[in-house]
């Protein structure tokens, strides 16, 4: 069977967990901003958990199914419809051959995942179906949906009808958003009022957070350390010999916006980055729209680990509950 | 009878083509459902917002430059 694409949104793209392993050659992990969101609309549908799914921003796409199938929407609170009848989130959806699926405004969050039992057939490219836009790797032709796109869907494995997450074990970001971070390498290079500054303040969401990166706005500019600028570094006091960039590191260039660098980052530049973003707590920024106030909170190694047993008592509590 | 326009995305909401432009409409002007009242900036690109309503006498509820939500009434018109 295949999916119709009337309308594609503001950027759908086709995401699974994400291409780990080539991001010292240049390729990000890729994936979905919220793999538990992922992870939750598979199983609601009976795919393997890393089974390729559409990940939509902001808009909903408008889909026509050419086939009966079993969906799922979960992550963002953007109202569901088919043939215009609401439908719940986060639920098994039992979708009839010619139904239309498509969505209201966006309400709470900033990202929703459509599952489809049997997943969204498109060819592995080094070794998953995630869309990388800027490299034009993966997913549908490498880029985000286009009406007239029809998207191949795979061969459904038997699942249970009905099935729901509830809402317990669904997680989204509070209000203000909180975010933990690890002070990293670079931590010493701002002095002691600015890294205090940088986690009383309130920061906001900018505009232009994307997979790449999520900017923010609002607090204090950073105050650095007097140094000799190092060979190959450049002038600015923000700039670091080049040097590579992990996933969820927040770089600040000019001490001015915090950006986390997200699925779709680059990575290596020469940029400081005063610490990085727990991996526990990446999800929560795919959920983060612009304007939302975050803080950034300070936490240690055990914190972190602590939280990433957490997050993994979640996930596992989302399968017994889908078993 | 009086119809919201509503921002379809989160973002920010600007009132004119560029910064030196006038706006795309100013309160009182009537608009035909094509026309373009207003952008979004978000993820760096522009998005256009269209009245999607012929009316007349539209009012703008949000300022140029102010943040706006997914589905929050920009202005009014008589349609």
């Amino acid at each position: 069977m295949t999916i119709k694409v009337l309308h594609p949104g503001l950027s759908t793209t086709v995401q699974d967990l994400g291409r780990p392993g080539y991001f010292h050659l240049g390729i990000p992990v890729g994936g979905a901003m919220d793999r538990l969101a992922l992870r939750a609309a598979n199983l609601l549908v009976g795919n393997d958990e890393g089974a390729a799914c559409l990940e939509a921003v902001f808009i909903g796409p408008q889909l026509e199914f050419t086939a009966p199938a079993r969906i799922a929407v979960t992550g963002a609170e953007m109202p569901i419809k088919l043939d215009g009848v609401e439908q719940p989130g986060w639920t098994a959806l039992e979708v009839k051959a010619g139904q239309v699926l498509s969505f209201d405004y966006l309400k709470s969050g900033a990202r929703i995942i459509i599952a489809v039992s049997g997943g969204i057939d498109v060819p592995l490219a080094l070794g998953s179906r995630s869309t990388y836009p800027i490299g034009a790797l993966g997913g549908f032709k490498g880029r985000a949906i286009a009406a007239g796109d029809e998207l191949p869907v795979g061969a459904a494995s038997s699942s249970k009808a009905g099935l729901s997450v509830r809402d317990a074990l669904r997680r989204k970001p509070g209000h203000p958003a909180e975010l933990r971070v690890l002070p990293g390498l670079y931590w010493h290079r701002i002095l002691p009022e600015s890294q205090a500054s940088f986690f009383a303040d309130q920061w906001k969401v900018a505009p232009e957070a994307d997979r790449m990166g999520y900017r923010f706005r609002g607090g204090q500019a950073l105050k650095f350390v007097e140094r000799e600028q190092p060979f190959g570094a450049g002038s600015d006091p923000s700039n670091i010999v080049d040097s590579c960039y992990p996933y969820g590191s927040i770089q600040v260039p000019g001490g001015k916006e915090p950006i986390i660098l997200h699925r779709d980052a680059v990575s290596g530049g020469g940029y400081f980055m005063v610490g990085t973003v727990i991996s526990a707590d990446m999800d929560l920024i795919g959920q983060l729209q612009p304007n939302m106030p975050t803080r950034f909170v300070e936490i240690d190694m055990d914190g972190a680990l602590a939280a990433r047993a957490d997050r993994k008592a979640l996930l596992q509590k989302i399968r017994e509950a889908l078993a | 009878m009086s119809t919201e326009i509503k921002s379809p995305l989160p973002g920010v909401f600007y009132r004119k083509p560029s910064p030196e432009s006038a706006p795309f409409k100013k309160d009182g002007d009537t608009v035909a459902a094509d026309d373009v009242i207003g952008l979004v900036e978000v993820m760096k690109s522009f998005h256009e917002v269209k009245a999607g309503v012929a009316g007349s006498n539209i009012r703008f509820s949000v300022d140029d430059a102010d943040a706006v939500m997914a589905g929050q009434v920009i202005a009014e018109v008589e349609a």
